[in-house]
C-alpha cells in the first residue's frame, strides 16, 4: 500500500435535510442585466462563459434591465401572466380533486410556470415542443380547452386520449405539444429528429425538447445532444433544473461538479443558463436560441434554473427529505409575483386588476371542473371500452379482433 | 428451506414491504460487501419504502441514491459485482428497466460465459412490477417474459411476505444475476383481482408470519398453494391470489402451484402435478401473446402429452399496451379465469 490516504467512496449529500436550517448562500446570483448577449450567429467557442453565469432581466424592483431585455409589448406580458396564473390555479384545483378521489394522479408545476408560458408564446404554431409533465403552462398559453384537460385528468368518457394515458401525460398535436411518455428522457432525441426532418425538408420549423435536472443522467439525453451537434439540428434543448428529482437533489445528477448548461460545451453546443423564474429572461434566451436555430446555426442548450416549490406529485411528501420551509427561502422568488411586480412597475397593472383576474380564472376553472364532473370522474365514468383495442397498430390484427369478441364488445 | 436457527426465534407479522426491508437489513448486516443503490432509495428509503431506514442504520455508502440512469445503475452494479461486491439495486418501476436492457442481456447475462468464468456479476435487480394501482402504461407492466428469454438471467417473483424475504436473501447470495420482480399490488395485502371488494391487509395471513432473522427460500422451488386433483393451475405473483379466489368461486378441485421463480423453473413440480390432474391452466398478468405462459404451455405439452385430457389453456392480459382507464377490463381477474377453469374441465 502506498503511504497515501485510502480510497473513499463519495456519495453526495444535499445542503439541508428536514430540521436543518435552510441556506441558499452557496448559489451565485449575478445582478440582473449583468450578462452579455452575443450575436445569434456567434461561434460557440466564443461564448463559453455563458453556461456558468445566469441570464436575468428582472431586477429586485421589477424593472427590466440589460441586453437581454426582450422589450415586450405589455399585452404579451399580460398574456403570459394569465397563462401562468391559470396554470397555478388549475394545479391547485386538480390537486384537491385528487384528494377527493376524482383522479388517479396529478403533478403540479408550481414555481416553474414562466418556462412553459414564455416558450409557448415565443415559438410558432408550426414548431413542436417535446414536453415533460411540468409544462401545462405551454398549453394554457395557447388556450388549450380546459375541459379537455379536466376530462383526461378524470379519465372520463370524454377523455381526449380515450383513457389510454395517465392524467397530465397529455398529447396535443395541434398545440405543438408532443405525446408525453412516463419514461424520462426518451423524447429528447425525438426533438432532435423532428428538427433534423425540418432541415431535411427545407422548412423553417424548429423543435424544443425538455428534460428535468434529474433526467439529464439518462443516456438518451446525451445521445440526443450528440446528434444535435453532429447534424446542427434546428432545435432548443432545455434542462429544467428545479434542483430536485423526487427525493434526490441535483447533486445526484452531477450538479456538485458543474452546471447543467455547461454540459453543452462538451458537445460544441452553446449553453445558456437562465433564471427560470424570470419570464423576460426565459423569453429572451428562448428567442435568441430560436433565431439561431432558424438561421441554420444549430442547437442551443438552455438550463432553466428554478426550484420545485411543491412535492413531486400527488404520491409525494417532500417534508420527508427536505426542510419544510426550503421553498420559502428560494432567492429567485415566484415567477408569477415577479412578472406581476414588473407589470405594476411599468404602470400596466395593479392589485385590483390582479384580484379580478384571479377571480375570473377561478370561475373559468370552476365551470370547466363542473362540466368535467358532469361527464364523470375516475371510476364513475370512462371512455368506451372498445378504445382499449384501438390505435395499437393502424389496423387491428386478429388478436385484437378475437379478444374484443371474447369481451363481447 | 434453510433456516438459520440461531436467528429465527422471533416471528413477526410483516407486509411484503417490511419483509423485503427485513431481507435487505439482514443481508447488509450479514455481509459487508453487500450494498444497495437506486433512485430515491437512500435517505428517503424508496418510493415504496422498501429501503426505509437502511441508510440511517448502515451509513451513506451502503444504501445510497443514484442518478436517474437505469443503464448506469445496472452497468455500475455489474462492475462492482465483477470486483467482488454484491450490489442489490432497485429500479423504481419494472417499466423503467428497459433503458438498462442491453446491460442485462449483453453484459450481466453473458459475462461469466464469455470470460469463461473469469468474471461474473452477482447482482440482484429488485423492481416493483404489475398492475392494479391505476398506474397507467408505465407503472403497471409485467415484463417477466423478456428476462426469462435471456439465458443467463434468473427471474424470481414472490407472492407473499414470507417467500419475499427468503427468496430475496437467496437472490442476493446467489452468484448469478437475478431479476427480482415485486408484485406492487401485493405490497400491502393480498389481492384477489376484485377491485370493488374491501381492501385486505396481510394481517392474519399465514404467509405474513415472517422470522426476523436470516433464512432462505431456494430459487427454483415451486410451492403448492392448494392441492387438488382435477386441474393444475400455474401462477406467480399477484395472480396466485387471483387464481385462488377464482378456484374457490368455482368449487373446482384444482391444484394451484405458485412457481415463485420462472428461471430456474421447478419443472418437476409442474410435471408431477399435471400428470396427476391431466389438465392445466396457466394464468399471468402480462399480455398473453409470447408471454411466459407460452413457454409453460409448450413444456407441459412436451412432457405430459399422454396424460393430458384437455388442451392446455392460458389466461393473460389482453394484447394491448397497459390501458390506464381500462385497468379492470384489461386485468385477467376471476371473471376471465373462472370460465377458463370450467372450459378445462368440459373438454
Ligand atoms: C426511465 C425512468 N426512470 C425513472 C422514472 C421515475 N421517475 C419519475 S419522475 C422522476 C424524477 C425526475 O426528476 P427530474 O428529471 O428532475 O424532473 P422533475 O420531476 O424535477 O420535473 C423519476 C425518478 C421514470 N419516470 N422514468
Ligand atoms: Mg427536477
Amino acid at each position: 500500500m502506498l503511504n497515501i490516504p485510502r480510497l473513499q467512496l463519495h456519495v453526495p449529500e444535499p445542503p439541508a435535510r428536514p430540521g436543518d436550517p435552510v441556506s441558499f448562500d452557496h448559489i451565485d446570483i449575478p445582478a440582473a442585466g449583468a450578462v452579455r448577449r452575443p450575436d445569434t450567429a456567434a461561434r460557440e467557442e466564443d461564448m463559453r462563459d455563458l453556461p456558468y453565469t445566469l441570464i436575468r432581466v428582472l431586477d429586485d424592483e421589477g424593472r427590466a434591465v440589460g441586453p437581454w431585455d426582450p422589450k415586450l409589448d405589455p399585452a404579451v406580458l399580460l398574456k403570459g401572466l394569465r397563462a401562468m396564473l391559470m396554470t397555478r390555479l388549475f394545479d391547485d384545483r386538480m390537486f384537491r380533486a385528487h384528494r377527493q378521489g376524482k383522479t388517479s394522479f396529478y403533478m403540479k408545476s408550481t414555481g416553474e410556470e414562466a418556462i412553459g408560458a414564455a416558450q409557448s408564446l415565443v415559438l410558432g404554431a408550426g414548431d413542436m415542443s417535446f414536453p415533460t409533465y411540468r409544462m401545462s403552462a405551454w398549453l394554457m398559453a395557447r388556450d388549450y380547452p380546459l375541459l379537455d384537460m379536466v376530462n383526461q385528468i378524470f379519465s372520463n368518457a370524454d377523455d381526449p386520449l380515450h383513457g389510454k394515458q395517465l392524467p397530465i401525460l397529455t398529447s396535443a398535436r395541434d398545440y405543438g405539444f408532443y405525446s408525453i411518455s412516463g419514461n424520462l428522457g426518451s423524447r429528447f432525441g425525438h426533438a432532435v429528429g423532428w428538427a433534423m426532418a425540418s432541415a431535411y425538408k427545407g422548412d423553417d420549423k424548429i423543435a424544443i425538447g425538455y428534460v428535468g435536472d434529474g433526467t439529464t443522467a439518462e443516456g438518451g439525453v446525451h445521445e440526443a445532444m450528440t446528434f444535435a451537434s453532429v447534424y446542427r439540428a434546428p432545435a432548443i434543448l432545455c434542462i429544467t433544473n428545479n434542483q430536485w428529482a423526487i427525493s434526490s437533489y441535483s447533486g445526484f445528477a452531477g450538479a456538485e461538479a458543474t452546471t447543467f448548461a455547461a454540459r453543452a460545451i462538451a458537445y460544441g453546443l452553446p449553453g445558456l443558463r437562465v433564471d427560470g423564474n424570470d419570464f423576460l429572461a426565459v423569453w429572451a434566451a428562448t428567442q435568441w436560441a430560436a433565431d439561431r436555430a432558424r438561421t441554420n446555426h444549430g442547437t442551443t442548450v438552455i438550463e432553466l434554473f428554478t426550484y420545485r416549490a411543491e412535492g413531486h406529485s400527488t404520491s409525494d411528501d417532500p417534508t420527508k427529505y427536505r426542510p419544510a420551509d426550503e421553498a420559502s427561502h428560494w432567492p429567485l422568488g415566484d415567477p408569477i409575483a415577479r412578472l406581476k411586480q414588473h407589470l405594476i412597475a411599468i404602470g400596466e397593472w395593479d392589485e385590483a386588476r390582479h384580484e379580478a383576474l384571479v377571480a375570473e380564472l377561478t370561475e373559468t376553472i370552476r365551470v370547466a371542473v363542473k362540466a368535467g364532473e358532469a361527464v364523470g370522474t375516475l371510476g364513475k365514468s370512462k371512455p368506451d371500452v372498445r378504445h382499449m383495442f384501438e390505435g395499437i397498430f393502424k389496423e387491428p390484427d386478429w388478436r385484437h379482433i378475437e379478444q374484443r369478441n371474447e369481451m363481447g364488445i | 428451506m434453510a433456516l438459520d436457527t440461531a436467528n429465527t426465534i422471533s416471528v413477526r407479522t410483516m407486509n411484503m414491504i417490511q419483509a423485503l426491508n427485513s431481507a435487505l437489513d439482514v443481508s447488509l448486516a450479514h455481509d459487508p460487501d453487500t450494498l444497495i443503490f437506486g433512485e430515491d432509495v437512500g435517505y428517503f428509503g424508496g418510493v415504496f419504502r422498501v429501503t426505509d431506514k437502511l441508510q440511517e442504520k448502515y451509513g451513506l455508502t451502503r444504501c445510497f441514491d443514484t442518478p436517474i440512469s437505469e443503464g448506469g445503475i445496472i452497468a455500475t452494479a455489474i462492475g462492482m459485482g465483477a470486483y467482488g461486491l454484491r450490489p442489490v439495486v432497485e429500479i423504481q418501476f419494472a417499466d423503467y428497466i428497459l433503458p438498462a436492457y442491453d446491460q442485462l442481456v449483453s453484459e450481466a447475462a453473458r459475462l461469466r460465459y464469455r470470460s469463461n468464468g473469469q468474471f461474473w456479476a452477482p447482482i440482484t435487480v429488485r423492481s416493483p412490477y404489475g398492475g392494479g394501482i391505476f398506474g397507467g402504461q408505465t407503472h403497471s407492466q409485467s415484463p417477466e417474459a423478456i428476462f426469462a428469454h435471456i439465458t443467463g438471467l434468473k427471474t424470481v417473483i414472490p407472492s407473499n411476505p414470507y417467500d419475499a424475504k427468503g427468496l430475496l436473501i437467496a437472490a442476493i447470495e446467489c452468484d448469478d444475476p437475478v431479476i427480482f420482480l415485486e408484485p406492487k399490488r401485493l405490497y400491502n395485502g393480498p389481492f384477489e383481482g376484485r377491485p370493488d371488494a374491501q381492501v385486505k391487509t396481510w394481517a392474519g395471513h399465514p404467509m405474513a408470519e415472517v422470522p426476523e432473522g436470516r433464512y432462505t427460500v431456494p430459487l427454483g422451488k415451486a410451492a403448492t398453494v392448494r392441492e387438488g386433483n382435477d386441474v393444475t393451475v400455474l401462477a406467480y405473483g399477484t395472480m396466485v391470489h387471483v387464481a385462488l379466489s377464482a378456484i374457490e368461486e368455482t368449487g373446482i378441485d384444482a391444484e394451484l402451484i405458485d412457481l415463485r421463480s420462472i428461471v430456474p423453473l421447478d419443472i418437476d413440480a409442474i410435471v408431477a402435478s399435471v400428470k396427476k390432474t391431466g389438465r392445466c391452466l396457466i394464468v399471468h398478468e402480462a399480455s398473453k401473446y409470447a408471454g411466459f405462459g407460452g413457454e409453460l404451455s409448450a413444456l407441459v405439452q412436451e412432457r405430459c402429452f399422454y396424460h393430458l385430457k384437455s388442451a392446455v389453456r392460458r389466461v393473460g392480459g389482453w394484447d394491448t399496451p397497459y390501458p390506464h382507464a381500462f385497468e379492470w377490463d384489461y386485468f385477467p381477474g376471476p371473471s376471465r379465469i373462472v370460465p377458463a377453469l370450467r372450459a378445462c374441465l368440459e373438454d
